[in-house]
């Protein structure tokens, strides 16, 4: 699971790079080492069932404003798509990290962080996901994706990112 | 009490006094710790008179450490070597006091040092030069000499604790949150050392995120966050064996922010569960979880206070995080921070008159003080990021975790006295975030 992971956490920095223009310190080599493996891993981008798809097209991830964990307009509408998805694949399972900038203490980040996970997964019960098909984890400010210390990188890091995991039963 | 623990502690005995000189007074000889502006005060710390072959060294080494500890509380200034005009080649020797005064040399140490074997003993008495005296009665110290630092500080404490009338800290230990890597491949790992950075060692690998070491009150366990299972939990780590065991594992919630009760027998933290934190104590020999708050709201950064009647936390149930302070048994909690901005991580002082904070304010950081019932705040840092203090075991300075912005940012431990002064990093080889002090050895 851990190795999977890290393939969809390259192949959604890879996406997110392209949208950064204050990653100074070659982010982008990095995310890319890793993308040729994760797409054959995961399956094309045009298959709607593989992982690729559900990264980059459904979306994986929310943003939130700072100190809030209430889901945007935009955000509800990505949430609903993967909760579609999700229904759509029974065969996988997800967990949802919640994640922080790091404007704040580390424990209130992690409660943050809580959350938004908490956020995205109940709107994901309400659409008819079920629960146990669901965990949620906080990362609070452990894990940013963005490193600058500029609100266009804190923007990128106020993040619910769903990532799936393949052949678990819930 | 632990293997690692118990090799230093019976390496170290303290044999009690030796013969005074003069009796004993209490001189004129003195430093207020509170005054807001003070003038560091000269001292001299010659090597201490090595009484065996082969101890030169170690009776040099031992000389430095007690000068690195005094003159790095910022209130002693130590006169070099080279100004001095006596030497001291006998620990019984009379000490030629007008030497000294010419100086400036306002408090005198000296010491003898004799090793056997592995056998370390040291001597050592103070003296207030300008009332021709012993201030205190001298002492000495006996042990292994893998221990010799700690003996040094063990001098350096009662040297110390005489002049300023508070107790001391060096004879202690930080545990903490050791960094490598950048911000988004941080390595994290647990690790204790010396306050002033000497003998670090690693309590963990770098395979899960550790978070926010917490040590007993005894400093024989550690309580700490790791991500060992994937989720935050915490678990309670015997320092001298490195065994581990997680204290709350239930499936679907998360535990965090674990501080000791005053008793080492319970712990209270942060569980959360449906994205909501609230606080529980647990048992730690029953496992028994007694739930302390409960609101909507995140409730988080516990600590008690020293007498265990109380504790202080975070809460942001107002619309921001701000603290809070309520029964060690839950029930309602009276708001005490009220300045601008958003306080957190409180920790209320070993003393029990003080508890320091982080504050965010205006996109700046700060740790702080305030009287336990908010009154008399007063900011001691300002930074990018400084956050979660630490208290040194007698109240009087507080170590936190510095982070420097920007995409090279790096997580540095610093100290600062309760009154604002002497601002400086713990020398350390890398980086390390989330300090918490051990009691005085």
């Amino acid at each position: 699971m851990s190795i999977f992971n890290k393939a969809a956490l390259v192949a959604m920095g890879l996406t997110l790079a392209a949208c950064s223009n204050n990653d100074m310190f070659g982010g982008e080599d990095q995310y890319n080492s890793g993308n040729s493996g994760a797409t054959a891993e995961a399956g094309s981008v045009d298959d709607p069932t593989s992982i690729a798809h559900f990264q980059q097209v459904v979306g994986d991830r929310v943003l939130f404003e700072v100190d809030q964990s209430t889901l945007s307009e935009q955000g509800r509408l990505t949430v609903l798509s993967q909760a579609n998805w999700l229904m759509a694949n029974p065969e996988y399972t997800a967990v949802i990290e919640g994640h922080a900038d790091e404007q704040g203490t580390r424990e209130y980040n992690l409660a943050l962080g809580a959350r938004r996970a908490s956020a995205v997964r109940e709107l994901m019960v309400a659409q008819g996901v079920a629960g146990n098909r669901l965990r949620t984890v906080s990362y609070g400010k452990e894990r940013p994706i963005e490193i600058c210390s500029e609100e266009s990188c804190y923007a990128q890091n106020r993040r619910a990112v769903t990532v799936l995991a393949a052949g678990l039963t819930g | 009490m632990t293997r690692f623990f118990v090799s230093l502690l019976l390496g170290l005995l303290i044999l009690g006094p030796v013969a005074p000189v003069a009796e004993a007074q209490n001189g004129p000889l003195r430093i207020e710790i509170t005054e807001g502006v003070i003038e560091p005060l000269p001292y001299a710390v010659p090597d201490f008179v090595a009484e065996t072959p082969g101890s030169n060294q170690i009776s040099k080494d031992i000389s430095r450490v007690i000068a690195e500890d005094l003159s790095g509380t910022g209130l002693f200034r130590e006169i070099p070597a080279k100004a001095h005009i006596s030497t001291i080649t006998h620990f019984g020797s009379p000490v030629q006091f007008a030497d000294w005064k010419a100086i400036n040399a306002q408090a005198l140490i000296t010491g003898g040092v004799s090793v056997s074997g592995n056998q370390l003993e040291v001597k050592f008495r103070v003296w207030d030069v300008f009332a021709g005296q012993e201030l205190g009665n001298g002492l000495r110290f006996k042990g292994t000499t893998d221990g010799w630092r700690r003996m040094a500080h063990k001098v350096a404490d009662a040297v110390y604790s005489r002049i300023t009338g508070e107790g001391g800290y060096f004879d202690s230990r930080v545990v903490f949150v050791s960094e490598t890597g950048p911000k988004n491949d941080r390595k994290k790992r647990l690790a204790v050392m010396d306050y002033d950075g000497a003998n670090l060692q690693y309590l963990t690998d770098s395979s899960a995120i550790v978070l926010a070491p917490r040590f007993s009150p005894k400093g024989d366990r550690v309580l700490y966050t790791s991500y060992e299972t994937g989720f935050p939990q915490v678990y309670v780590m015997d320092v001298g064996s490195v065994r581990q065991k997680v204290l709350s594992n239930d499936s679907g919630t998360m535990s965090f922010a674990p501080r000791f009760s005053p008793d080492g027998k319970s712990v209270v933290m942060s569980v959360t569960e449906g994205g909501n934190t609230d606080l529980y104590k647990m048992d730690i020999a029953s496992g028994k979880r007694q739930r302390l708050t409960n609101s909507p709201s995140i409730e988080t950064a516990p600590s008690y206070s020293p007498d265990g009647s109380k504790i202080v936390f975070e809460s942001d149930r107002s619309g921001t995080q701000q603290l809070y302070v309520m029964s060690a048994n839950g029930g309602e909690a009276t708001r005490i921070s009220f300045g601008q901005g958003r306080y957190g991580t409180p920790v209320w002082s070993p003393r029990g008159d003080l508890i320091a904070f982080t504050k965010q304010n205006k996109g700046r950081f700060h740790i702080g003080v305030m009287r336990t019932d908010g009154s008399e705040e007063r900011l001691l840092t300002a930074s990018f990021l400084d956050e979660g203090p630490t208290w040194a075991p007698n109240g009087r300075v507080i170590m936190f975790t510095r982070e420097t912005r920007g995409a090279g940012g790096v997580a540095a431990l610093y100290s600062v006295d309760v009154s604002g002064r002497n601002l400086k990093p713990v020398k350390l080889n890398g980086g390390g975030s989330d300090p918490s002090w051990s009691p005085l050895q």
